[in-house]
C-alpha cells in the first residue's frame, strides 16, 4: 500500500512549510515535495500605491533581510525616476547590504545550522538549537551572536533601526554615515574578522566528518545564477546576471536588470504557494537553477580582496566545474562573510560615505523600473510598472528562496531516497530532511508574496502514518 | 470685557467671556486632546476628541466650541470621558485604512500620537476597509484618502488663511470625501495656488509632499498660526 509521510512544521527556517514524501507499493520513496503553505499577497495589495513608498512597504515582507527589499525597491525606483544614484549613495547602499550579509549569514550559521553540526544531527531535538549551543559551547555561541550584532549595528548606524529602516529611497539614500558610526565599525571589525575566520576553519575541519551529508544533501547538477561585476567578479548589489551550468560553463552573461524576463520564466504548481522560476532557454523544469551564496561563488571568477580571493579559489578547488553540493552552501556563506568584512573595511575608510550628496530628485520618467540586488539568500527582483503619476499598476517580485524551489524539492527527494526504507520513519531522517532544506537558509515568508486562488491539498494522517482522508480544493 | 469665573478639574479659573473651554483650559495649563482643532483656523467641533463634562448637563460637550460660562464646573478627565475618547480614536482607525508601518507620516502623526495617549492597543470595531484612492496628480503634493480622518483642517486652512478654497467635502457620513475644486484631480484644480498650507495642516499622512518615502514627512503647523497672527496684528507693516 502506498503511504504518505508528512513533516509539519519544518523548524528553524524563516516561515512555515510542510513536506510530504510519497512511498510506492514496495515502501520505497517515489517522490517528495516541499510545500510552502504561507501566503502573503504583496504583488496585489501594493497596486495603487505611490512607488516612493515601496521600499518601506516591501521591507515588511521580511524581518531578516528587509534591507534586500529596501535596496531592490529603491533601485526599481531609480529606474522609474531615470536617475543614476550618486557614487556616494551607492557606496552607502552597498555598505548596508554588506552589513546585512554579515548579520544574515551569521544567523544562518550560528543560530540555525551550527546546532546540527556541533551537537549532532541525532541529538535531542529539544536542545538541538541555539540555546543548546549556548549551553554546550557558550564562547562560540557568544561570538556568533556578536558577529550578527556587528552586521545589525551597521544597518542601524546607517538607517536608524536594525529592522525595516526606510533609508534607501528612489534616487539614493536619506543620509550618510556619521563619524561615530565609522569609529564603531572600525573598532569592532577585528573581532568580527576573528569570529568569521574561526567559523570558516571550524567548518573546513568538519568537512571530513560530513562526507555523507555533502554527498546526499542535494548533490546534483543544476544551473546557478547570480549578479557578477563587469569583469566577472563577485557582486552583491550592482552588475549583471550570469548563468553558469554544473560544469561551470557560462550560459548567459551580464544580462541587464531590465532584460531579466528574457532569461527567467516563472512556473506554478498546484501544491505550493511558492512559484518555480526557471532559465527560459532550457525550459521548465530542466532550467531550474540555484541562487544564493553557493551560486554567487560558482558564478564569480574572482573576489575583490586578497583574503576573500584565497578563500574563493580554495572553495572552487572542491570541484572541477561548479560546486554542486547543496551542503556547501554553509561553506559559501562563511566565505561571503569574509568577503563582506573585507569590503566593509574598505568602505569605512572611504570619505564618500560621509558625503551628504546622496539623494537625487526627479519625477516619473519611465513607466517601468526593475531593480535587482543580491540578497543573502540569492538574487532578488523588484519589477514595477507605474502610471504617469507614479502609482503602481503592476508589481512582480521574484525572491531568492523562490528560485531555489526546484532545488529544494530535489534535495528533499534525494535525502528521502537515502534515508527512507520501509514504512517506518527514523528521527534521524526527519532531522536530515530539515537540515537539507536549511542549507538553502530558505525564507518562506519572503517568497510567497503573490496573490491568487491556488489549489490546496490537506492530508489527514493516522498515528501509524496511513492516509485516512485527503481533501482537495480545485 | 466681561470675565467669567469657572472651575476646570476643580481648579478655579477666570476667562474672557468669548473664550472657549478649550482656550481657557490651555491658558491654565490644562491639556485636552484635540484633532480637528488648528490654531489660526475656525473651530468646528468635528472630531469630538475634546469632549468634556459640565456639571448639570447630561451630555458631553466639545470644549473647542463651547463658550465658558459663569460658575461652570468642567471636568476634562473621567472614566466616561476616557472611554469615549478611546472609542473615537478606535472608530477613526476602523473607518479608513491606516497602516502606520508603511505611512509617510509614521512617527510624526497626530492620529498615531492620539492612539498612544488614549491607550488604544487595538480597535474593537471591525475595520471597514473602504476602497480609497491616492491622488498624486499635483506636481508637488499628494493626497491619500486612506489616511484622511475628515478633520477638515485642509478645507479651513485653504479657505480661511490662503483664501483659495480649493478643498471641500463631498458626500455624507463615512462616505464623505475631501475633494479639490469641483471634484477634479488635484493636479487639475485651477484654484490651487500650490502654497502647501494644507500639507502642513494635515494631522496624518493623508496630505503629503510628493515623493515622500515612509516615515519622512514632518509638518510644521506653527507657521500657519504665525501667518494668521502676523496678518491680524499687521506685523508686516512697519
Amino acid at each position: 500500500m502506498s503511504q504518505r509521510i508528512v513533516i509539519d512544521p519544518v523548524t528553524r527556517i524563516e516561515g512555515h512549510a510542510k513536506i510530504s514524501i510519497q512511498l510506492d507499493d514496495q515502501g520505497q520513496v517515489e517522490g517528495a515535495r516541499f510545500h510552502v503553505t504561507e501566503f502573503r499577497g504583496f504583488e496585489k495589495f501594493c497596486l495603487g500605491r505611490p512607488f516612493w513608498e515601496m521600499p518601506g512597504i516591501t521591507a515588511r515582507i521580511c524581518g531578516i533581510c528587509p534591507i534586500s527589499h529596501i535596496l531592490g525597491s529603491a533601485k526599481a525606483g531609480d529606474a522609474i525616476l531615470a536617475v543614476k544614484v550618486s557614487e556616494q549613495a551607492n557606496k552607502l547602499r552597498r555598505l548596508m547590504n554588506l552589513g546585512q550579509y554579515v548579520q544574515s549569514h551569521a544567523l544562518s550559521f550560528f543560530h540555525l545550522s551550527a546546532p546540527d553540526f556541533l551537537l549532532g544531527w541525532d541529538s535531542d531535538p529539544a536542545t538541538r538549537n541555539v540555546f543548546g549551543l549556548i549551553k554546550a559551547n557558550p564562547d562560540l555561541a557568544r561570538k556568533g551572536i556578536r558577529l550578527r550584532q556587528f552586521g545589525q549595528e551597521i544597518i542601524s548606524l546607517l538607517g536608524g533601526s536594525k529592522i525595516h529602516p526606510a533609508w534607501a529611497v528612489p534616487g539614493g539614500v536619506r543620509g550618510p554615515l556619521t563619524t561615530e558610526g565609522i569609529d564603531w565599525i572600525k573598532d569592532r571589525l577585528p573581532e568580527a574578522n576573528e569570529t568569521a575566520e574561526l567559523a570558516l576553519s571550524l567548518f573546513k575541519g568538519m568537512m571530513d566528518k560530513f562526507k555523507t551529508e555533502t554527498q546526499i544533501f542535494g548533490n546534483f547538477p543544476s544551473l546557478f545564477m547570480s549578479l557578477v561585476g563587469p569583469d566577472g567578479e563577485w557582486e552583491h548589489h550592482d552588475g549583471g546576471l550570469r548563468f553558469v551550468d554544473a560544469a561551470g560553463n557560462i550560459l548567459a552573461d551580464h544580462v541587464a536588470a531590465a532584460d531579466y524576463q528574457t532569461v527567467i520564466g516563472e512556473a506554478v504548481e498546484p501544491w505550493s504557494y511558492l512559484k518555480f522560476p526557471y532559465f527560459k532557454l532550457m525550459g521548465y523544469p530542466a532550467g531550474g537553477y540555484r541562487v544564493g551564496p553557493l551560486a554567487r561563488l560558482n558564478c564569480a571568477e574572482h573576489m575583490q580582496t586578497p583574503r576573500a580571493e584565497r578563500e574563493l579559489q580554495e572553495f572552487k578547488g572542491l570541484a572541477s566545474g561548479s560546486v554542486n553540493n547543496t551542503f556547501l552552501y554553509h561553506y559559501a556563506r562563511l566565505v561571503e562573510i569574509i568577503a563582506a568584512l573585507d569590503t566593509i573595511e574598505q568602505l569605512v575608510s572611504d570619505p564618500d560615505i560621509q558625503s551628504d550628496m546622496v539623494r537625487a530628485d526627479a519625477g516619473v520618467n519611465n513607466l517601468r523600473g526593475v531593480g535587482i540586488t543580491e540578497a543573502p539568500r540569492g538574487t532578488l527582483f523588484h519589477d514595477y510598472t507605474v502610471n504617469r503619476d507614479g502609482l503602481l499598476e503592476h508589481v512582480n517580485l521574484i525572491v531568492s528562496t523562490g528560485q531555489n524551489n526546484l532545488a529544494m524539492n530535489r534535495t528533499v527527494e534525494q535525502i528521502a531516497r537515502h534515508y527512507v526504507h520501509g514504512e517506518k520513519i527514523e528521527e534521524g531522517m526527519l532531522n536530515r530532511v530539515e537540515a537539507g532544506i536549511r542549507c538553502y537558509d530558505p525564507c518562506l515568508s519572503c517568497s510567497t508574496h503573490a496573490v491568487g486562488q491556488m489549489p490546496m491539498e490537506v492530508s489527514l494522517l493516522a498515528h501509524d502514518g496511513s492516509v485516512l482522508d485527503t481533501v482537495a480544493r480545485a | 470685557m466681561a470675565v467669567k469665573t469657572l472651575t476646570i478639574d476643580g481648579k478655579a479659573i477666570s476667562a474672557r467671556e468669548e473664550q472657549t473651554i478649550l482656550q481657557a483650559a490651555r491658558e491654565n495649563g490644562i491639556s485636552i486632546p484635540t484633532l480637528c482643532q488648528l490654531n489660526g483656523t475656525s473651530d468646528i467641533g468635528a472630531c469630538r476628541l475634546c469632549l468634556v463634562e459640565v456639571a448639570g448637563i447630561p451630555k458631553l460637550l466639545p470644549a473647542c466650541v463651547t463658550r465658558v460660562g459663569e460658575g461652570m464646573e468642567v471636568s476634562t478627565d473621567s472614566e466616561r470621558i476616557r472611554e469615549y475618547r478611546k472609542m473615537i480614536v478606535e472608530l477613526l482607525f476602523a473607518e479608513r485604512n491606516h497602516v502606520c508601518a508603511a505611512c509617510v507620516e509614521n512617527g510624526h502623526c497626530e492620529l498615531q500620537d492620539l492612539a498612544i495617549s488614549v491607550g488604544m492597543d487595538h480597535s474593537r470595531y471591525d475595520y471597514m476597509n473602504p476602497k480609497c484612492a491616492v491622488d498624486i496628480t499635483h506636481k508637488r503634493y499628494g493626497i491619500d484618502h486612506n489616511r484622511c480622518v475628515l478633520c477638515g483642517r485642509c478645507v479651513r486652512v485653504c479657505d480661511e488663511i490662503e483664501g483659495a478654497h480649493t478643498w471641500d467635502f463631498q458626500g455624507r457620513g463615512a462616505n464623505t470625501r475631501t475633494i479639490s475644486d469641483m471634484f477634479v484631480p488635484w493636479g487639475q484644480a485651477a484654484s490651487c495656488t500650490s502654497c502647501g498650507k494644507c500639507v502642513q495642516a494635515c494631522p496624518t499622512g493623508a496630505i503629503f509632499r510628493r515623493g515622500s518615502t515612509v516615515a519622512e514627512m514632518q509638518k510644521d503647523r506653527t507657521r500657519l498660526d504665525f501667518i494668521v497672527t502676523a496678518r491680524e496684528k499687521k506685523q508686516w507693516i512697519a
